[in-house]
């Protein structure tokens, strides 16, 4: 078994760009990949790539090259773009290939996100009398857990106005403006206690990320990182999920937990090894649960850890450095894998005035999302 | 929009409510006959499943607003939209169900607050009245 290294990495801009379909934004990321990395498509053995809404990502081959590359298309909801990962990362490590290359683009309009009621196995009333709504469900997580730990809205707050001072640092970023604690909470409430500045958006945007075997990587000599776990789990009995019409009295675990431990497992390493950690934050309160259910705080310690500023830039373990979906906006198939393009830059020195200072050594990403679905990756400096 | 129960309106779905005569209902869900376990909505399928009813008192588990009026399709109430509370409402031991909440003014909605289902006139947009259900603070009449 080959250890697996991520070489070099990609991005087209987030956001929006009219006139760019999403296959031309993820063929657009490859390029950029290779450009820095030196190497030219010829060189790529095989790709998995993936969009939730934006096109088959194995047809970006009559743009990029028809050299007869092994191209699988990945399909995962939320976790399409760690699934390509964790596809490339098993590919690599089986020795089957030494270089090649995950991809994830989306394109989604605005207020996209339309679900119909039979797509999910519910009954029409359901969305008719007004419960289908993604917005409902991250209001009503948050809530209880709010209530249950003891977090305050100006927590919730200092999250988005975090996630803004870093997109404001981040060429790839979206959002790009500050905005103050006050106006985050002064915003349009959207469903309580969750206001409009504290939920992120259906957006645009590509990543490429090149990944090689040990040997390969030491050949091309370019700044590396190891990438040390990939996991991507389900949900279990008794998690939260979006669309729930009901729950088990019984309450469990969440697949975003399972998923962590399983990853800490493989990678040999806990939660206070992290150096830098990317995490979903489909809005302020789940960036907020995610550091207590990828192990990071205990639960109710985010209160402290938000108000002495410990996951800024320059904290004890800054989180979300290029302001994550607030402040990048959530392409699906894009999202996950730019968590580890944010990470590769962080830890090999490349990320600019959002750089983590000290030399980080560990780098950590979770993405999550409908319908129940969690990926970690795990990255350490080489 | 939810407006004053119109005791007479067609359900919304017949699986997922009955009514007695006095016009209450109750929300119907299938035990599984081989592990106990009681699903919401009531799946299709008789083999597996004894239809029951739920309990219609619980305490509410948590809480949010909706605030702009849903897209259209699936929602449909009528364009006039009123912001209303929905809620996940744990009704005794058997399930903690998700549904509109009526009765309680927004300030002064807490989790753990003890709630009674309560049938509830639902008006669509094409002006066509259906009963479907919600939570009410127990001991207030919806």
């Amino acid at each position: 078994m080959s250890d697996v290294f991520i070489v070099g990495a990609g991005i087209h801009p987030f956001g929006r760009t009219p006139g760019r379909r999403g296959l031309q934004q993820g063929a657009f990321a490859v390029r950029a990949a290779l450009a820095e990395a030196g190497l030219a498509w010829p060189d790529v053995q095989f790709a998995y790539g993936g969009s939730d809404a934006a096109g088959k990502a194995d047809t970006m081959v009559s743009d990029l090259g028809l050299t007869g590359l092994q191209f699988i298309n990945v399909s995962n909801g939320c976790a399409t773009g760690g699934s390509a990962m964790f596809g490339a990362y098993t590919t690599i490590k089986s020795g089957e290939f030494d270089l090649g290359i995950a991809v994830g683009f989306d394109k989604h309009p605005r207020g996209a996100f339309d679900p119909k009621p039979a797509d999910w196995g519910l009954p029409e009333w359901y969305g008719e009398t007004g419960l289908m709504l993604t917005t409902q469900f991250f209001a009503m997580k948050i809530q209880r857990y709010m209530a249950a730990y003891g977090i305050t809205p100006p927590t919730l707050a200092a999250v988005a106005e975090k996630a803004f001072a870093n997109g404001a640092l981040t060429e790839h970023a979206w959002r790009r403006e500050p905005v103050d604690a006050d106006m985050i909470l002064q915003s349009t409430m959207v469903s309580d206690p969750l206001t409009k500045f504290m939920f992120c958006s259906p957006g645009e945007g590509a990543v490429a990320l090149i990944f090689a075997s040990g040997k390969r990587a030491r050949e091309l000599g370019l700044p590396m990182v190891r990438l040390r776990a990939a996991a991507v789990r389900s949900r279990p009995p008794g998690s939260f999920e979006v669309f729930s019409p009901a729950l088990a009295i019984d309450r469990g675990p969440s697949p975003t937990e399972i998923a962590s431990r399983a990853a800490y497992e493989m990678a040999g390493v806990g939660p206070a090894d992290i150096s830098v950690a990317q995490l979903q934050d489909t809005e302020s309160g789940a960036e907020i649960m995610h550091m207590a259910e990828n192990g990071f705080c205990a639960d109710g310690e985010q209160e402290r850890w938000l108000a002495e500023g410990r996951t800024r830039i320059g904290g004890a373990l800054p989180v979300n450095t290029d302001g994550g979906c607030l402040a990048c906006g959530e392409p699906v198939g894009a999202s996950g894998l730019r968590q580890v393009y944010e990470n590769y830059r962080q830890l090999t020195g490349q990320a600019g005035a959002r750089q983590v200072p000290g030399s980080p050594r560990l780098g950590y990403s979770h993405v999550y999302g409908a319908p129940g679905v969690s990926g970690v990756a795990i990255v350490e400096r080489a | 929009m939810l407006d004053a129960p119109q005791k007479d309106a067609p359900l919304i779905d017949d699986r997922l409510l009955v009514r007695d005569r006095e016009g209450d209902v109750a929300l119907l869900a299938g035990r599984d006959r081989m592990t106990g376990a009681i699903a919401f909505p009531l799946p299709d399928d008789e083999d597996r499943f004894e239809t029951v009813t739920l309990p219609r008192e619980g305490r509410l588990w948590s809480w949010t607003v909706q605030r702009f009026r849903p897209k259209s399709p699936p929602y449909a109430g009528p364009e006039a939209f009123e912001p209303y509370a929905v809620g996940y409402v744990a009704l005794g031991e058997a399930l903690i169900v998700e549904g509109r909440l009526t009765g309680a003014p927004i300030d002064r909605i807490a989790i753990d607050m003890p709630m009674t289902l309560v049938a509830q006139a639902f008006t669509r947009m094409d002006g066509e009245v259906r009963t479907t259900f919600a939570f009410a603070p127990t001991g207030i009449a919806a």
